[in-house]
């Protein structure tokens, strides 16, 4: 909140939006190294992640993308094989993986206590199951480490987390404190500096959340919002509104809406049209009433999300199936709400 | 055709007042389930009975019922059944309502954000208003919204009763009580521990200790379990005819019916004591054990030595937490409980809920309903409709130039615009539902019930809110 700069001294000249936008606020998505991309289920989280990554595969960097509740989603996104924990290149420029943390572990003591892990890897992970079942945070360590592990050794320009939903996110992202506190000495101690110094750079890593314009989507996302600044160190770098609902007409074309609606009209429309309108008719009213809830909503998102926050709308698509084709839809329209 | 289908979810007057709706549905639905709750015990079972007993239960009560709507009603739903296809049909004979009233527990589950916690409150409330006895729903959401919906200030860990004003209100005197419960994790844990912990001292040390601390209030898979454990405390109370349960949103839809079985895997497992030994016995060197050497250089062997005493601790709990887990996991599978899978018919959501009603199969628990919520109306699959939205697209301005002048004062633009942008709308959802339709046809997990609730377009803010849902779920199938 501290961040949010007044009036910038240049903007005089006022509603110029694209400097507004990008502004002294928040430092677009595409331009950090780490993005976690969270939501309350079933607003489309995987969904907007994945056309992030693709968006930014497309805008030229290479970008890895990680599902971390492996259900399998991103490989129906992008229509391609089932992902596992080796980055696999799935489309140019874009490298897929689900978070294993066992997997994780595993890389981990290879490349931390240099141990002969193929051989012991069986029991050890069995107690590691244990430890972890029992610690809070040394699963989530591996997930978050192996992420911060991604950008501090620079393979990626992009790291995009589909990670877990509101309700664990915080979990998630606050690991590395959590472990400080428990954890007193010993490697994981002294591993946890370096990713707090990440995860804290808001040049670095921001976090995204995708809400629906409905009331409890907004609701979360608020608090979310709330909970992200008190008890992680990571910024809330954008709120995504997916699934916005277009307008139909202002409200001089809603008159004459209503004008054709009453049943006099609708019979000339009858003989014009050679079929009763009725229901075209009713799915309109539907739409509209639809769209006038969750513009409430919208508003109410806006009025007691931080300012700073940028916002921005993705539309709802009327698409057959959900694949690679919607999701370049979803990747078009994130590129111009990202103005690019 | 062109009357409206008073049981498609969709072409039902959605905007139809609550309060006279849920009235015709008390008095329709007043005898079948005391029947199933005395005659026959699996409620939802056999067929054919059933349909030909409320076709014939109808008539019968037609007298006391308001203006004999819900006789056609009655009607309608029979022919309903035979409509929707061979499949459905004889093997579909399954209402929440019976549901409801054959069972102690139900278990709303399924994947986020499909509305799951509202379902399983207007399922409550409904229960409440049409069979009598006390019902309780329990959530695990903290939703301040729901609280309010039910005309409390807040839900806490304890239960408290809706008050009856919330249904005077609502227009509904209500046959029963309504009760609602929060679910508190870090209150339920230190309850359970209480309960459990073989002396004051042992106790005291469990609830100072840091793991303890952080496994009660932040664990996820803690929450699962607690969830599960909670509701066989309550239900062992014995002081609720039917308990309504909302689950937690979990990472993966599996982990609560599976937290009883982990956790007492977990308690009891010899890994655990293997762990432990050697801080029970300082003549163990530790440094000799390969884990330990690993374990130590990863973690340090100050957290090391808090998560041995965490469960040498809760050792001493051992006999009864893990007798606890194991009744919980006998009450799930229990014929007094059934589970309702809840989902829309997105892609993503119906896959997970599938998945979850196949997992219920597989592990011998009952799958009482699936509910469908936020089906788009059927209006919008019509043929005859397509066609005259396509033509409405395809021809706005010759029909809206033609239109207007019917239309004194009308703007003929205006008008084209608004026809091609309705009849452009109409198409949009049309692949939509169309799209859902389908869905909704290769579900392969078909329960005795398939409820269908359609896209409320107000949302729930009151009680009278909720029971107007309800009545959407209750004798839909």
């Amino acid at each position: 909140m501290t961040r949010r700069a007044p009036q910038s001294p240049g903007s005089g000249h006022g509603e110029d939006s694209h400097e507004e936008d990008a502004g002294p606020g928040r430092l677009s998505l595409l331009d950090r190294r780490l993005v976690f991309v969270t939501g309350k289920g079933g607003v489309g989280k995987t969904s907007v992640a994945t056309a992030l990554a693709l968006l930014a595969a497309e805008q030229g960097r290479r970008t890895l993308l990680c599902e971390v509740d492996a259900k399998g989603d991103v490989a129906s996104y992008l229509e391609t094989g089932q992902t596992r924990f080796a980055e696999r290149e799935v489309l140019p420029g874009l490298w897929a993986m689900s978070m294993d943390t066992e997997a994780s572990l595993r890389e981990y003591l290879k490349l931390n206590l240099r141990i002969p892990v193929a051989g012991r890897i069986g029991p050890l992970a069995k107690a590691f199951d244990f430890v972890a079942t029992a610690a809070p945070g040394v699963r989530e360590i591996l997930t978050i480490g192996k992420f911060c592990y991604e950008v501090r050794e620079g393979h990626y320009d992009l790291v995009v987390v589909d990670a877990a939903a509101t309700g664990h996110i915080i979990g998630q992202l606050a690991a590395p404190q959590a472990i400080n506190e428990l954890v007193r000495v010993g490697l994981v101690r002294s591993q946890t500096g370096w990713m707090l110094d990440i995860l804290s750079d808001p040049a670095l890593t921001g976090l995204a959340i995708v809400a629906t314009p409905e009331e409890m989507p907004v609701n979360e996302t608020l608090e979310l919002a709330v909970r992200v600044a008190k008890e992680t160190t990571v910024e809330l770098a954008a709120v995504v509104v997916n699934r916005v609902l277009p307008e139909l007409f202002g409200r001089s074309e809603e008159a004459v809406f209503d004008r054709i609606c009453v049943p006099g009209a609708l019979g000339h429309l009858e003989r014009i049209a050679g079929g009763d309108p009725t229901p075209v008719m009713e799915a309109a009213r539907l739409a509209v009433t639809l769209r006038r809830n969750r513009a409430a909503h919208l508003d109410r998102l806006r009025a007691e999300l931080d300012p700073a926050v940028p916002v921005m709308f993705l539309p709802e698509l009327f698409t057959r199936t959900h694949g690679l084709r919607t999701t370049r839809q979803v990747a078009r329209h994130l590129g111009e709400e990202l103005a690019l | 055709m062109a009357a409206p289908d008073s049981r498609d979810p969709g072409a039902a007057d959605l905007k139809g007042a609550p309060t006279n709706r849920a009235a015709a549905r008390r008095a329709s639905v007043k005898g079948a389930p005391a029947k199933s709750a005395s005659g026959d015990p699996a409620g939802t079972r056999p067929a054919p009975a059933k349909a030909a007993s409320r076709g014939r239960a109808a008539p019968a009560k037609t007298p006391e019922r308001a203006p004999g709507k819900t006789a056609e009603k009655a009607q309608d739903k029979g022919a309903s059944t035979s409509r929707s296809g061979a499949k459905t049909s004889s093997e579909r004979s399954g209402s929440l309502s019976g549901l409801l009233a054959s069972r102690e527990i139900v278990v709303a589950c399924g994947p986020g954000g499909v509305g799951k916690t509202t379902t399983a409150a207007a399922a409550a409330a409904s229960a409440a208003a049409h069979l009598g006895g006390k019902v309780l729903v329990l959530t695990v959401d903290p939703a301040r919204r729901l609280a309010n919906a039910l005309g409390l200030k807040g839900i806490g860990n304890t239960e408290r009763q809706v008050p009856a004003e919330a249904f005077s209100e609502a227009g509904v005197k209500p046959m029963g009580e309504l009760w609602a419960a929060m679910l508190d994790t870090k209150e339920s844990w230190d309850a359970l521990v209480r309960r459990h912990a073989p002396d004051a001292k042992t106790r005291d040390q469990i609830l100072a200790n840091p793991l303890y601390k952080n496994i009660s209030g932040r664990f996820v898979q803690s929450h699962d379990y607690i969830a599960m454990e909670r509701l066989f405390e309550i239900h062992s109370e014995g002081l609720y005819d039917l308990i309504v349960v909302d689950t937690p949103p979990t990472r993966n839809a599996l982990d609560f019916l599976d937290a009883p079985d982990r956790m007492a895997d977990f308690f009891s497992s010899r890994l655990l004591r293997w762990l432990i030994v050697p801080y029970r016995s300082k003549l163990v060197n530790l440094a000799s054990r390969p884990f330990y050497q690993v374990a130590d250089r990863i973690l340090g062997s100050q957290f090391l030595t808090d998560i041995a005493e965490f469960f040498v601790l809760f050792q001493s709990m051992y006999d009864g937490f893990v007798e606890r887990a194991r009744a919980v996991e006998r009450l799930l599978g229990d014929r007094r409980t059934s589970f309702v899978v809840v989902s829309t018919l997105e892609a993503v959501p119906l896959r997970e809920a599938e998945f979850f009603a196949q997992a219920l199969k597989g592990r011998d628990l009952h799958l009482g309903a699936i509910v469908l919520n936020k089906v788009l109306p059927a209006y919008l699959r019509d043929p005859a409709g397509v066609a005259v939205a396509e033509r409405m697209r395809d021809d706005a301005s010759s029909m809206g130039t033609e239109l207007a002048a019917e239309l004194p004062g009308v703007d003929p633009d205006q008008v084209t615009r608004v026809l091609a942008e309705v009849a452009g709308s109409f198409l949009n959802f049309r692949v939509v539902a169309q799209r859902e339709a389908e869905q909704r046809a290769e579900l392969a997990s078909v329960p005795d019930a398939l409820i269908s609730v359609p896209y409320f377009d107000q949302d729930i803010v009151d009680l009278a809110g909720l029971l107007h849902l309800g009545a959407a779920l209750w004798d839909n199938y």
